[in-house]
């Protein structure tokens, strides 16, 4: 299929796909909508310097990581992150996960999820996943999304963000705690 | 014998930066007596398998 074709699909249906992808991460549909906007003009405009090597899939989510970057730390300048809603500073309820020896406690003891990778296929399956996603703090969020779906290196987010090291891992930890906790609670029930 | 709580730190780190070698042969020995944090560092696992096939990564 040619390039021009390919992205076609993308300015279709496919499209909603990198609005939500953008909108997880900037809570903003408007600004989602123009970041994936632009995204599509790079790509109508390089289609020269596609390679090939990777699907235009990969390509297109490749231009979105760096316009979303790119949107975020101009927003930075605007709104602070230390301004952002600061749930994270409490306690989100994972203490009672473990009992006074930091072991699990009986009830919450993780149990093998069944069939994880196919759900990967399920449409509902993503529905939930991203409802569990916008329910992580704000600041714990932005944290763990530049790291899983922007790909970037935990030195280079904390820079970024202005954060020890340290500070970092502590957040990532408390977002991965969190997503598994509501996958299992919604869709890997018991 | 480490605990699960710092055990869950460790899984999660592990997927930021190298942990040293300390730090992997006392979550080896934990997860081998563990099930919850075996189970754990699998779904750990997934979520970033699934997490990078969100974002375009074939």
């Amino acid at each position: 299929m040619a390039i021009a074709e390919q992205l076609q699909e993308f300015c279709g249906e496919r499209r909603r796909d990198l609005v939500r992808f953008a909108n997880l991460q900037l809570r903003d549909e408007a600004l989602a909508e123009d970041v994936v906007q632009e995204t599509l003009l790079a790509a109508l405009q390089g289609s020269d310097a596609f390679s090939g090597r990777a699907s235009v899939k990969t390509w297109l989510y490749s231009i979105l990581k760096h316009k979303i970057v790119d949107t975020l730390r101009s927003r930075r300048r605007e709104v602070p992150l230390s301004g952002m809603s600061n749930a994270d500073d409490e306690d989100e309820g994972f203490e009672t996960l473990f009992d006074r020896r930091g072991f699990w406690a009986t009830e919450h003891k993780p149990h093998r999820w069944a069939d994880p990778e196919d759900s990967l296929e399920q449409q509902q399956f993503w529905q939930v996943f991203e409802l569990c996603l916008d329910r992580l703090p704000a600041r714990t969020a932005r944290v763990f999304m530049m790291r899983e779906l922007l790909g970037l290196e935990t030195a280079e987010i904390c820079q970024e963000l202005a954060m020890a090291m340290t500070n970092c891992w502590v957040i990532l930890h408390r977002a991965r705690m969190g997503l598994r906790l509501c996958l299992e609670e919604t869709w890997f029930t018991r | 014998m480490m605990n699960c709580k710092e055990a869950t730190q460790l899984m999660s780190q592990e997927l930021d930066r190298p942990l040293t070698w300390r730090e992997r042969l006392a979550l080896r020995l934990h997860n081998l007596m563990c099930s919850g944090c075996h189970q754990y560092r699998q779904q750990m696992a997934f979520l970033r398998r699934a997490l990078r096939s969100r974002s375009g990564g074939d």
